[in-house]
């Protein structure tokens, strides 16, 4: 006979409120194998857990029972208490009377009852409950970062300076991601390539580091601890042993394609580094533009390479590694505005992004650092910036604000006026959105000190008229509507997530909100990890961000992974399933349901009729399985159980409450 | 290709000319357009509310009366009501219970509800009218002008781009005219402001026309009668050379090398023959 003690926490008021903690625990003495019943205003404290355990070694208690808040939220506290009073800590048992009870309840005439109910289905429940081990798991000491841009770099950085390896793996020929196509960067304007070089650099560098760029994921298996990833890397055509990134390649190169980097503003070599600062400095030669692998002639790079470091030959290869954890830090794009007709963007020169603009300031940019209008040359006297083109728009865009986009707007118009002294802003905006650290201030020194027109509105239609460009809107706070002939006009936008965002979460395991931003564990207690343990999330792939909530999101995710990595075993789940496998039938119907790839089939002998036979069963792999139970619902012999939830516990809880009031 | 017609009001009267030229074109490229029996009103303005039903029975009983064959109109504002009354019968079973039952029809939404514009993009196609031309206009230099109407709510009428549009422009192309783009071709004519507010209706037509004339447009082709009330009647030319306006059907038939007067006879001939003494 079970020997069980039932403890109820009134939690203040929450429980208490509108559960009658006398008759709750009066009833209680009463479930069978109860054997003792106590109280307590909470017990989550100290004084509470230390009543738990007294009790246990008191009365000889063999199962535990708490009727307190979500299982979510103490079941970790109370299983640890029950086992320093030396139980098997999946002997005890929690009844959520609160969020299940006394939170949905106003009346302690009802609520009372259900609590009632539910402590009995959590005493029969431990009545059937065996003592559980949790496997233990060895850490492989490396982590993977996927992406190169500054949520990976940093990553990665923190990561090797505390004594790990970690693998950066990027998908474009050099590291840097979209930081290293910014000029400026809020709110304090300093150069971009000034802050982000040092750290590409020290990435290279560092002996923990080990960048893969030109480099796809294209396979995550395992779990945390211990992930085996596949890793293609692209074919680059040049032994970046032997090159020396002097560039006399890519100068010599005779064909051209449009720069990925420079948005297609400019054109790029067939063999190229993508920017001047690119790490590694090792070219790609970009195949489908290539005469070589077009033509079969050419072959000027190999011809002109002094260290002979063209190879054609080189084939994609395929790197398999382990690791013990993973931060996705695959960074986002920029929406393209070509969708909303209105702006007559893509069908002018002179109507451009914001990132687009923003490369007009660079001197390596596609004007050499002149702010000129990109169809006649001239600087521009007047630029138009519009914002939330596809945020805050529910009809036809994006829901959510893209953060970013009020303050580099600012950014731009004070770096236009700098440029170009004689420049005149206008920022159509729906609100001025700029909390942070120095931003409300930078914004309106914009508007104070660098003469840009704000004006609360929208512009319906944008076109050309003569060598202007008419934009048609309307100030809403003066109720005009207004026409302004402009030189230019820059659209703020979307920031969106990237469009293999989807391909990349489903490699990896990991799921996201409905615009394809990696989903958090937690939107406030669990932001940087996700719902598969062992991989984390940093960056703008989570949702739309600025640098340095990026960064310090890089370093957060780094810290769950050095967490992770300091651990010689992991923990596993204790609650997995297991395969009688006397009577299943080798349907493998579990097989197909199961989300972890934690069920093999293998083959058993077995004597029958004075015979030896084989035949084909199921088998969970423990340090797979996750304990979801979806096979132990599918299993139509109902011979796979699923340890801590066995078909007999759930029975016993259901009769517990449907049978006996 | 048999397509049923529903003429509407403005068409027998203030824009007849509409109806006569697209009757000769249609004849002239083999399209039949076979007028509705004891038509009535479109229902003239498409209703704020979507529960004010009353608005929808008589274009509920024009689609019906189509009998699922293809519907077509020419008056951009009762194609607007016919095309939202009908999306509006396939989105919302209860408003269609209520409508059909009242008017004791059975009508589900279904049959295609088309605009001539797109029976000539889509059934027949430009590059066929194209080559069925027989005087094409060179060297005349058209702009086209939307309107609201046709092209409106987007998602429902699922005419054409409602920001950059180009079925007009391609007809334009087709009937061999040189195109002029004009960036107010899709902005307000002013609608009935013409009547209460009329200095408002010229502030925008004038807009319409100007940038029309800058663009170097000798003309503009419309689809819609109220559009070219306001671009006729609701400008000023300011004595610089002005900017016609037709019907884009004018403009076809004339490409067709259709004479007005055989336009005329062609439609009362038809008319006499289809409905026998009426006129």
């Amino acid at each position: 006979m079970p020997r069980t003690g039932v403890f109820i926490c009134h939690c203040g008021t929450n429980i208490a409120g509108t559960v009658d903690i006398a008759r709750a625990i009066d009833a209680s003495r009463n479930f069978p194998g109860v054997v003792h019943a106590d109280e307590y205003r909470y017990l989550c404290s100290e004084m509470g857990q230390d009543l738990i355990k007294n009790a246990i070694n008191e009365n000889n208690l063999d199962r535990v029972v708490v009727g307190t808040c979500s299982p979510r939220m103490h079941e970790g506290t109370f299983r640890k208490a029950a086992a320093e009073a030396g139980l098997n800590p999946y002997m005890l048992e929690v009844a959520n009377i609160r969020e299940h009870c006394s939170w949905v309840h106003r009346d302690i005439e009802e609520g009372t009852p259900k609590a009632i109910a539910l402590l009995r289905a959590a005493a029969a429940k431990v009545a059937l409950n065996d003592p559980l081990d949790s496997p233990e798991l060895e850490v492989e000491k490396r982590a993977l970062v996927i992406g190169g841009g500054i949520a990976g770099i940093q990553a990665a950085i923190d990561i090797a300076e505390a004594g790990y390896v970690v693998d950066v793996v990027e998908r474009e020929p050099s590291i840097g991601g979209r930081m290293a196509q910014l000029e400026k960067t809020f709110p304090t304007l300093d150069c971009s390539a000034c802050i982000l070089t040092p750290k590409m650099v020290e990435a290279a560098q560092h002996p923990n580091i080990n960048l893969i760029t030109y480099s796809e994921v294209e396979e995550v298996k395992g779990f945390v601890g211990q992930f085996d990833v596949k890793i293609k890397m692209k074919a680059r055509s040049i032994d970046p042993v032997k090159c020396t990134g002097c560039g006399v390649c890519y100068e010599k190169c005779p064909a051209k394609a449009p720069s990925e980097f420079e948005m297609g503003m400019t054109k790029r070599k067939a063999i190229y580094v993508p920017f001047p600062q690119a790490v590694p400095n090792v070219p790609v030669i970009d195949r489908e533009n290539c005469l070589y692998f077009k033509k079969g002639r050419c072959q000027i790079c190999a011809k002109e390479c002094p260290p002979q470091a063209v190879d054609y030959e080189q084939q994609d290869q395929i790197i398999e590694r382990r690791y013990g954890a993973i931060i996705v830090a695959t960074g986002f794009d920029q929406l393209d505005p070509s969708s909303y007709g209105e702006y007559g963007y893509g069908q002018h020169p002179d109507i451009l992004t914001a990132l687009e603009f923003e490369r007009l300031f660079n001197a390596s940019g596609p004007t050499g650092g002149k702010v000129v209008r990109l169809s006649d040359g001239k600087p521009p006297k007047k630029v138009v910036f519009i914002q939330c083109i596809g945020s805050r728009d529910k009809a036809r865009g994006m829901n959510y604000c893209s953060k970013i986009c009020c303050m580099f707007t600012a950014k731009q118009a004070i770096l236009l006026k700098e440029k170009v002294p004689d420049a005149k802003s206008y920022v159509f905006y729906i609100d001025v959105r700029t909390a942070g650290k120095g931003y409300e201030e930078f914004q309106r020194r914009a508007a104070e000190e660098y003469d840009v027109a704000y004006l609360r509105g929208q512009v319906g239609k944008i076109f050309p008229e003569g060598d202007h460009l008419v934009v048609h809107g309307v100030d809403s706070l003066s109720g005009k509507v207004v026409d302004i002939k402009a030189d230019m006009v820059v659209l703020a936008a979307a920031s969106i997530a990237r469009a293999d965002a989807p391909e990349v979460g489903r490699i990896v395991g990991i799921n996201s909100d409905s615009y394809h931003f990696f989903n958090e564990a937690h939107p406030k207690l669990k932001p940087v990890e996700t719902h598969t343990a062992g991989v984390f999330i940093a960056g703008a792939c989570q949702a739309p961000k600025d640098i340095p909530d990026t960064v310090a999101q890089a370093g957060a995710a780094a810290v769950k992974a050095i967490g992770l990595l300091s651990k010689d075993v992991l923990k596993g789940e204790a609650c997995t399933a297991i395969v009688n496998q006397a009577e299943c039938s080798g349907c493998l119907y579990c097989e197909a349901v199961c989300p972890y790839n934690a069920i093999n089939h293998i083959e058993i002998e077995e004597r029958y009729h004075e015979e030896m036979h084989k035949r084909t069963v199921a088998e969970v792999n423990p340090s797979l399985c996750q304990g979801c139970g979806s096979c132990s619902v599918a299993c139509r012999s109902g011979s796979i159980n699923l340890k801590g939830f066995t078909n007999e516990q759930i029975l016993a809880e259901v009769d517990a409450i449907c049978l006996q009031r | 290709m048999r397509y049923r017609y529903f003429p509407g009001c403005t068409l027998k009267g203030q824009a007849k000319n509409m109806e006569n030229t697209t009757m000769a074109a249609a004849h002239a490229l083999g399209i039949e357009l076979v007028e509705l029996d004891q038509w009535q009103c479109c229902g003239a303005v498409y209703p704020l509310y979507e529960d004010e039903l009353i608005s929808l029975l008589s274009p509920v009983r024009t689609l019906a009366a189509a009998e699922g064959e293809p519907l077509v109109s020419l008056c951009a504002a009762c194609h607007h009501v016919l095309k939202r009354a009908q999306e509006l019968m396939q989105r919302n079973e209860d408003a269609r219970h209520k409508v059909t039952d009242y008017l004791e029809v059975d009508y589900k939404g279904e049959g295609r509800v088309l605009h001539f514009l797109e029976v000539l993009r889509d059934d027949l196609g430009f590059d066929k009218l194209k080559e069925m031309i027989k005087k094409p206009l060179e060297g005349r230099k058209i702009a086209a002008y939307y309107g609201c109407l046709l092209l409106r709510p987007s998602k429902v009428m699922q005419f054409d781009d409602p920001e950059n549009p180009t079925i007009m422009e391609d007809l334009i192309k087709a009937l061999g005219a040189e195109v002029v783009k004009s960036p107010y071709r899709t902005e307000c004519c002013g609608a009935y402001l013409s009547v209460s507010e009329e200095a408002v209706a010229r502030d925008t037509v004038s807009k319409i026309i100007n940038s029309a004339r800058e663009a170097g447009a000798e003309a503009l082709i419309t689809a819609c009668p109220l559009c070219r009330y306001n671009l006729e009647n609701c400008v000023d030319q300011d004595g610089k050379e002005p900017v016609k306006v037709y019907y884009f059907s004018e403009l076809l038939a004339e490409a067709m090398g259709l004479q007005f007067d055989q336009l005329m006879s062609k439609a009362l001939e038809r008319r006499r023959g289809k409905n026998g003494n009426q006129q």
